[in-house]
Formats: structure tokens, sequence, C-alpha cells
């Protein structure tokens, strides 16, 4: 049984190290598809509520179509996609080689483009909560659209997202286990790769189950702080609100 | 030509008649996979979420942790551990007598898929069973019912009906996830389209695919909100 637990060391023959780095990449890609995703999920929800019908209109598809899709669907069309896309391109323009397309950038776009359709949802719903009296109010005080936007909406905006947002994060973290199929070398693809050199399935998935956990369980007591500090100010009615 | 070549023909696409047959018998695999884990996942969600509450103590932790770790973790994880990690002990199962369903990744598909459905399903449960109000409780034991007859006639009617929603996001998510089953070389939709796509180099074959997921995705969310509207019907905000 020993000796068993010692493959999980960092000693000879342990995969310890490969597990951190397997672990230090997986949290790089939730972190770095997170702005991206939030921001462009902002801009979608946005559009929803545009005075455009066309905007609306694709904005809607665009919600639609990414959230019905499943995400290892999404993925694979998006990495080997660009890859044909940008390989014709790159023969076009007489450059010498091949274009391949790096995992981390298609596993990034495809998880940042799910995580943007689910969190637009978010968006639209505490864009709902501010009332229509504090943009005119803004205005009034003759701040510009931008500056209303990002003086006085957002940061209420943001108080009320926040719980859908950390829900967001949440799946995000256990999405990106899906990169180890374009053979991004996330937790997923080091103990697949581990359990074909050693043989021992259960320790190394049940390893990787357990850094996933706790993964989830530190950003959950992280959310929950970030969440009482955003409501700090609302103390009044009970704490956080949900 | 066979009807499953059909939608191949009609949109023109090679790949797509050639493999067609395949996707479909794909697609059948899919719902199976999928319905068997969502009722057996709602089965044990009810029975979880009802210990959850109501249990002795010690049970209601045990619960709690089960939702916490399943929720937790990845279902790629959850399905590996099950699938590469339980067939290791290859031995004890022929001891047992339960190597023929460890062997057979469709059933290590629907066990995993029914751990992780049914951890969900309990927590959507749970928070339905909460929000009754109390005062339906005390009516409830006013008129001298017994604790499971409250339980059965009055709190969880009106449960369900809170459940629903949720519930159908569950199905669909549980739709869109059992896609990963292609990862243990189940030939699902997502694995005969992995297939065709290993095959033929050709990536419309995929977009094919989304676009099959999508109707099934779409036509559930409408026949889903549909029945709510039936259900609610007597409610008078709707």
């Amino acid at each position: 049984m020993l000796d068993k637990l010692a493959l999980l060391g960092f000693g000879q023959g342990g995969w310890g190290l490969a597990l951190l780095q397997g672990a230090f990449i997986t949290i790089s890609i939730a972190l770095a598809t997170l702005p991206f995703g939030l921001a462009l999920g902002l801009i979608v929800a946005l559009g929803k509520r545009s005075d455009s019908a066309i905007l609306r209109w694709l904005s809607t598809v665009y919600t639609t179509v990414f959230r019905g899709v499943p995400e290892l669907l999404t993925l694979y069309i998006i990495y080997f996609g660009i890859q044909i896309l940008l390989q014709e391109l790159w023969a076009k323009l007489g450059l010498p080689g091949n274009f391949s397309m790096p995992p981390f950038v298609a596993g990034m776009v495809a998880l940042g483009v799910v995580l943007s359709a689910f969190s637009s949802e978010v968006w639209v719903g505490a864009l709902n909560s501010i009332q229509k009296g504090q943009r005119e109010a803004a205005s009034a005080l003759g701040l510009s659209k931008a500056q209303a936007f990002r003086l006085v909406v957002f940061p209420q905006l943001i108080r009320v997202a926040l719980p859908g947002l950390g829900n967001n994060w949440m799946v995000l973290l256990k999405e990106t286990s899906l990169v180890s199929v374009i053979t991004l070398p996330d937790i997923m693809f080091i103990t697949t790769r581990a359990n074909v050199v050693t043989k021992e399935p259960f320790l190394f998935f049940g390893a990787a189950m357990l850094i996933y956990f706790a993964f989830s369980l530190i950003s959950a007591w992280g959310l929950g702080r970030v969440e009482a500090r955003t409501n700090r100010g609302f103390a009044a009615f009970g704490g956080a609100t949900r | 030509m066979s009807w499953c070549e059909f939608p191949g023909w009609l949109v023109g696409s090679e790949v797509f008649q050639n493999y067609g047959c395949r996707m479909f018998s794909g697609l059948g695999i899919t719902f199976q996979l999928v319905a068997i884990s969502v009722v057996l996942g709602f089965a044990i969600a009810v029975g979880l979420a009802i210990t959850r509450l109501y249990g002795p103590r010690w049970a209601q932790v045990a619960v709690n942790g089960y939702t916490t770790f399943f929720r937790g973790t990845p279902l790629l994880c959850q399905l590996f551990l099950i699938y590469y990690g339980l067939g290791q002990f290859r031995l004890f199962w022929q001891d047992v007598g339960l190597w023929w369903f460890f062997r057979e990744p469709f059933y290590c598909a629907v066990l995993a898929f029914t751990i992780n459905t049914a951890a969900y399903q309990t927590e959507i449960l749970r928070g339905a069973i909460q929000s009754i109000p109390r005062g339906q409780f005390e009516g409830a034991l006013s008129l001298g019912l017994h604790r499971w007859a409250t339980l059965r006639h009055v709190i969880m009617p009106q449960a369900m009906i809170l459940a629903l929603r949720p519930l159908g996001n569950e199905l669909i998510v549980t739709i869109k996830v059992s896609a990963i089953a292609s990862l243990v070389t189940l030939f699902d939709l997502m694995g005969a389209t992995r297939l065709a796509f290993a095959r033929s180099f050709d990536l419309s074959i995929y977009l094919y695919a989304a676009l099959i997921y999508l109707m099934m995705v779409e036509v559930i969310r409408r026949v889903w909100d549909r029945v709510e509207l039936r259900l609610t019907r007597h409610m008078a905000l709707r």
C-alpha cells in the first residue's frame, strides 16, 4: 500500500511533480478563461438588452447555441476549426511550414465562449435588477453613458451578479478537465498518462478527484468571503442576499 | 437508402450520409444513457433529499458530504475513476460476480452519470422542499396528518412544482455532459461523430452533431416549458 502511495510522491518514479504541474495548468487555464468569458458575457448581455432588434436576435442565438451544444463538441469544433482555418490562411499567405494551434489558446477560447453564454444570463438578471433611475440620475449629474456604466451601474451590478458568477466559476473549474482531450497537460491529462505507465488508475484518478475537490472547496470558501465583503453595506437586510 | 442516411442526403453532405446510421444509433445510446441515469438519479435524490432534511444527524452529514463531493469534482474524473479505477479490481469483481457490470463502458457511464445527477437533483429537491412555507407543515399537523402523509400529500406536490424548472435544466445538462461517455470508448452520438471525423477529416460532421444536440436540447426545453405551464395552471400568478 505504502509503495503505491510513493507513486504520488516526489521521489524516484513519483508523479508528485507532474501532478503539481498539471494542477498549475488547470488553474492557469481556468484563470485565463475567466476574465475573457465574463467580459464577453457582459457584452452579450448588453446586446440582449440593446435597442437594436438585430443585436438582440444575434445575442439570443449566440447564447442558445453555446448553452445547447455539449462543451466537448464546442472544444473540438474550435480546436480543429480554427486550426484548419488558420492553416489555410497560412498557406494562402505563402508562409513556410505549418501552423499548429496551441491547445491552451483553443481551450481558452472554447471554455471562454461557453462561459460567456452562461454568464450572460447572470449579467442580464443583474442588469435588470438595477433601476432605470440610477442611469437617469447619473445622466442628470452630467455623466456620459460610459461613465454612468462604469461608475454607477457596474459597482452595483457586480454585487448582484456575484453569486451567479461564482457558480459559473465552479462550473468552469470542472469543465477545464475536458481540455485534456486536446492534449493540454492538465490534471486529467497527467493522471491519464500516469495510469498508462503505472497501471494504477484507481490511485491516480482518485488523487485527481481530491485535487479538484480541494480546488472547489477553496473556491467556495473564497467566493463566500468575497460575497460577504461586497454585501458589507447591506448587513441590515440580513447579510448576504442569497 | 435507409432512413438514417436521409438527413445527410438532404443537406448534401457525403460524410453525414455515410455515417448517418452510426450517428443515429449513437443518438439512441445517448437517449438510453440519459434517460436511465436521470430517472434512477431522481429516485435516489428523493430519498437523499428527505434524509438530508429529516434524517438522523449522521445521515444528514453523510448526504451533505456526498452532494458536496460529487458536485465539486468533474464528471469526467468520476467516469474515469469508475471505468478505469474500479475496473482495476477485476479479480474482486469476478469473485463477487459483478465483473459483467464494470466491464461494460455503458454500465459504468450509467453508474457515473447516476451518481452525479443524483447529487445535483438532491440539492434541487432539498432547496424546493425547504422553500415550502412552514405554515404548510403546521397546517398539516393541525389536521392530524402523520409526518409521512404530510410529506407525501402536502409538501411534495408543492415542492415538485418548484423543482420542475431546475430539474428540466438538470436533464438538459445531463444530455450535454453525456457526450463525455465517448471518452470511455462508448459509441454514443459524440462517439460516432468522433469516429466519422477520425476517418474522414471532415470538420462539418461535428457541426451536424452540434445541430442534433442543439435540436434535442431545444425541443426538451420547449416541451418542458409547456409541461410547466400546464402543471401550474391553477396558480393565479402565472
